[in-house]
């Protein structure tokens, strides 16, 4: 799938002015805790977050993710817009909520890119 | 309640932290012939120590290296071995009574780098330098090195477009040989807006150095994670250091506080004592250093309640990371 169906798909809003929009989306992501993004996404996918302070960005280029999708219309602080424009990720702001979102993108028939974490996964708690 | 603008003496600031880490640039640039004493002062092992004494007191020096005959090196008189013969009242004695026959030297092209990795290893005061036939071509000591990189950091400041070559010869210098390059960056507690940024520069370095991507993204969540680690657990934030090398990358993070009660238990996957507003923000899942564990190929972390904490990684850049490369694609 590439940007532009995706942007379709979710509705969405592109803080980016300059974005090519025929880049490829490999697959999927949803998660809340950085950490858990880092463990699981794979390249080449969307993110999807309910976050969206700058770190959210930091993430996204640390896992070499191609596209941020913020759940629930919510928009971004210029800070997090800020680094989105300099490290030239898609930011893009969904009305619908994570749940939504995963069904439409799943049903138009991307993947999921959450890898399985493999060891044990005692939770802690 | 700690006030904010309470003094901070070991965490460095950010200004001195990029002159650190810009003179450990030049100490990978700059070679030991630049800044070498050469056609150094010699004395004949024959030589009285008196006249030794005498020849060090006019021409102030410290040491100075020993020729038998025309240019065959036997030795080398440091103060050090002066004041040994002072103590004994032995100043008639013959200089090769006195002098050091284990010499330390180093090659004439070797950067300033290697001097200084000597010099920490030996104790030596001083080292001969010597050409591809070994033959001496002049000394260097610890305050030779010290002049040479503060004139190159003087001269730095004035001539912009020197600095932007050296630059780029020195990303040159890396992807071609032995040498490496060190980059340092001093973290803020709780600053989460430029937080991440000295993973996302290291790891444009590293793709800029054209390290494999799989090897960049490796290195950027590992120290990404540390970096966020040093920003929300400690008390005054730490450093990071990293040494980028031909065959692998090592990153030293380290702090002054508060240190991890139980590091076992911090290793657990799931285990956080991040705080409530932390979650809000994203982290506190208590994956980061599991996450870290399984992007790089050693890790060691240790800890003193009270005192501190140091992590210290390192990633392969050789067969086993092309492995894990084609694995993913
Ligand atoms: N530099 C440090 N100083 C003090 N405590 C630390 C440090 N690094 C880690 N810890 C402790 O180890 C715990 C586990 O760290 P880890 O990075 O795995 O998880 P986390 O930071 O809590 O959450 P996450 O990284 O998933 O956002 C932390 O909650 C903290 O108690
Ligand atoms: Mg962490």
């Amino acid at each position: 799938m590439i940007l532009n169906e995706l942007i379709e798909i979710v509705d969405g809003y592109l803080h980016n002015e300059k974005i090519d929009g025929s880049i490829q989306i490999l697959g999927g992501c949803g998660a809340d805790l950085m950490s858990d993004v880092l463990a699981s996404i794979e390249p080449g996918a969307v993110l999807l977050t309910g976050l969206c302070n700058p770190q959210v960005v930091r993430t996204a280029v640390m896992a070499d993710v191609a596209a941020i999708v913020l759940v629930r219309g919510k928009i971004p602080p210029p800070q997090t817009i800020d680094l989105a424009l300099e490290e030239d990720i898609p930011l893009i702001s969904s009305p619908f909520g994570m749940f939504e979102l995963c069904g439409r993108l799943h049903k138009a028939g991307l993947p999921s890119l959450e890898k399985p974490v493999e060891g044990e996964q005692d939770c802690g708690c | 309640m700690a006030s904010p603008t309470q003094k901070r003496t070991r965490i460095i600031t950010d200004q001195e932290a990029e002159n650190i880490s810009r003179v450990e640039e030049l100490a990978y640039e700059i070679k030991v012939n630049e800044v070498m004493t050469k056609d150094p002062i010699t004395l004949a092992p024959n030589m009285h120590m008196r006249e030794a004494l005498e020849i060090f007191r006019q021409k102030r020096i410290s040491g100075a290296p020993i020729l038998a005959g025309k240019d065959n090196l036997v030795g080398i008189l440091s103060i050090e071995d002066l004041i040994r013969c002072l103590m004994n009242t032995d100043l008639e004695a013959s200089i090769n009574e006195y002098m050091t026959t284990k010499l330390a030297t180093i090659y004439y092209n070797d950067p300033l780098v290697e001097a200084l990795k000597k010099f920490v290893a030996t104790n030596f005061g001083r080292l001969i330098v010597v050409d591809q036939d070994q033959k001496m071509v002049g000394i260097i000591t610890k305050g030779d090195i010290n002049t040479g990189l503060l004139k190159a950091l003087e001269y730095d400041y004035q001539e912009e477009e020197v600095r932007k070559y050296r630059a780029s010869h020195l990303f040159e210098d890396i992807e071609s040989d032995r040498t490496s390059l060190i980059l340092r960056y001093n973290i803020k507690q709780g600053d989460f807006t430029t937080g991440g940024q000295a993973s996302s520069n290291i790891k444009r370095a590293l793709v800029r150095l054209g390290a494999p991507k799989q090897i960049a993204r490796r290195c950027g969540i590992a120290i990404y994670e540390a970096e966020m680690n040093l920003i929300i657990h400690t008390t005054e934030g730490g450093v990071i250091r990293v040494e980028i090398e031909s065959n692998q990358i090592t990153i030293d993070t380290y702090d002054y506080g508060p240190g991890i009660k139980d590091v076992e238990q911090a290793m657990k996957p799931g285990f956080s004592t991040a705080s409530e507003s932390v979650r809000e923000m994203g982290f506190g899942a208590g994956m980061g250093l599991v996450n870290i564990s399984r992007c790089v190929d050693q890790m060691k972390l240790e800890s003193v309640w009270g005192k501190g904490t140091r992590l210290r990684i390192r990633i392969f850049l050789d067969d086993r990371s092309k492995e894990s490369e084609e694995n993913e694609s």
